[in-house]
């Protein structure tokens, strides 16, 4: 899991329509940016976001966000953490494969958001709804 | 204003000696102007945090609103404002919640009207000018970022589909392309293909703040789609961290042309058609 300690109040985006998607992004842009990320770190994480957010609402049927500006003792950064009660994901192996979709996507969503970001986790069971933790460092 | 030592502490007494009755009072009386748009609890707070930093202020030596002793009482109008704005109450109800302590002092002091009353009430009057002014600005301020928010919001909507020139029509994407708005775009785009019978399109992408994979599968289909109709696309407006952020996602374009600016997609489509700018003939002329 990822060490570092808070900095601040977490924010939480509620995650319930397609606009709620674009707020997620927002959020997660002005943290990026107030936490001082380069422009391409800023984008790559605002893009994992983007994907993970849209997962939630599509495949977990909505849930949240919850983005906070974290510091490790040498560097900031800026962890997301998405949830839903959603059904699970059954083969998160098979999930997490290039191309691989259940609806109709370019399947690279997961795999994509965990090449975005430094620190990748993700629990989810059949049942039990999926809980993904990203992390991005600044450099 | 300046205020003076004395007239600070005689300031700050009067406040203090009624501090129940007049925050009572003066809660009611924003109660009445709002109407009931906020719950008493959270405006008894207010006003309670108000009359607090107020005395705080003076306390702590405050000449003018706009002095170094001020900072407190300043983010506590700035905060009040900042939250009518956002609740969408007018500028004249949120300074009201401000002014309103002169009608509650006023009250008070009706039964000693004697002079030196009287000229404290004026200083403090004054003071109170200051707080509702600055209320007035912080309001404001906080309208008009809401405004900006908005009008991004709007530009987000707008998907011109322009004739750039013969042949060539383009779409300059701005801003969120979710699936409505694909759509919107990807119907229009074609639809100006066979009015205009373009053979190419351009697609710009400066304005797209993020491409995940659902922007990049909206675009891939549209291109799909107008090859169907006989037409090339070009994707343009590619910026570094966009490439960078498309090529981690595992996205792949094909063989989709691709450019990093649209001059340069309309430069390549030009080349293509054979015909060549002016600029490009004169120079090789020269
Ligand atoms: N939060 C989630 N809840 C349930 N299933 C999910 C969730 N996120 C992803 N999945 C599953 O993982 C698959 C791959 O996701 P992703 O890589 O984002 O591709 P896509 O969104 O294009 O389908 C999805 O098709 C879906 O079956
Ligand atoms: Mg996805």
């Amino acid at each position: 899991m990822t060490a570092g300690i808070d900095l601040g109040m977490p924010a939480t985006q509620a995650i319930r329509s397609d606009e709620d998607v674009v707020r997620v992004r927002q959020l997660v842009r002005t943290t990026a940016v107030a936490a001082k990320l380069s422009l391409v770190d800023q984008t790559k994480l605002v893009t994992a976001a983007s994907e993970l957010a849209r997962n939630t609402l599509i495949y977990g049927g909505g849930g949240a966000a919850e983005v906070t500006t974290i510091d490790d003792g040498l560097r900031r950064g800026i962890r997301i953490v998405f949830t839903d009660q959603g059904p699970g994901i059954p083969d998160l192996d098979l999930a997490l494969t290039d191309g691989y979709t259940t609806g109709g996507g370019l399947g690279l969503g997961l795999s994509g958001a965990r090449r975005l970001v430094d620190d990748f986790d993700i629990r989810t069971g059949v049942g039990e709804g999926t809980r993904v933790t990203v992390t991005k460092w600044s450099r | 204003m300046a205020l003076d030592a004395e007239s600070r502490s005689r300031l700050s007494r009067l406040l203090t000696e009624h501090a129940e009755r007049l925050t009572e009072r003066w809660t009611g009386l924003v109660v009445a102007s709002l109407r009931g748009r906020l719950s008493q609890a959270e405006l008894a707070r207010q006003v309670r945090e108000l009359h607090r930093s107020m005395i705080d202020a003076l306390a702590g030596g405050l000449t003018d609103l706009a002095d170094e002793h001020g900072g407190e009482l300043r983010a506590v109008l700035s905060e009040l404002s900042r939250g009518r704005a956002r609740q969408g109450f007018s500028a004249t109800e949120t300074a009201i919640s401000v002014f309103a302590i002169k009608d509650a002092l006023l009250e008070l002091i009706e039964q000693d009207r004697d002079a030196a009353t009287l000229r404290d009430f004026l200083a403090l009057s004054a003071l109170i000018d200051q707080m509702g002014l600055f209320t007035f600005e912080s309001y404001v301020r906080t309208r008009e970022s809401l405004i900006a928010d908005q009008a991004e919001q709007l530009l987000e909507l707008s998907t011109p589909v322009v004739k750039l020139w013969e042949g060539v029509v383009a779409v300059p994407l701005v801003g969120t392309l979710d699936s409505a708005r694909a759509q919107v775009v990807m119907e229009r785009l074609l639809q100006t293909l066979v009015d205009t019978g373009s053979p190419y399109a351009i697609i710009d992408i400066t304005g797209v703040p993020a491409v995940d994979t659902q922007v990049a599968q909206h675009i891939l289909k549209t291109v799909v789609a107008a090859r169907l109709m006989g037409a090339d696309c070009i994707i343009s407006g590619i910026r570094p961290q966009i490439a960078q952020t498309i090529v981690a996602l595992g996205i792949e374009f094909g063989d989709i042309a691709t450019k990093a600016s649209l001059a340069d997609a309309l430069r390549h489509v030009l080349r293509l058609t054979g015909v060549e700018t002016t600029s490009r003939r004169a120079r090789r002329e020269a």
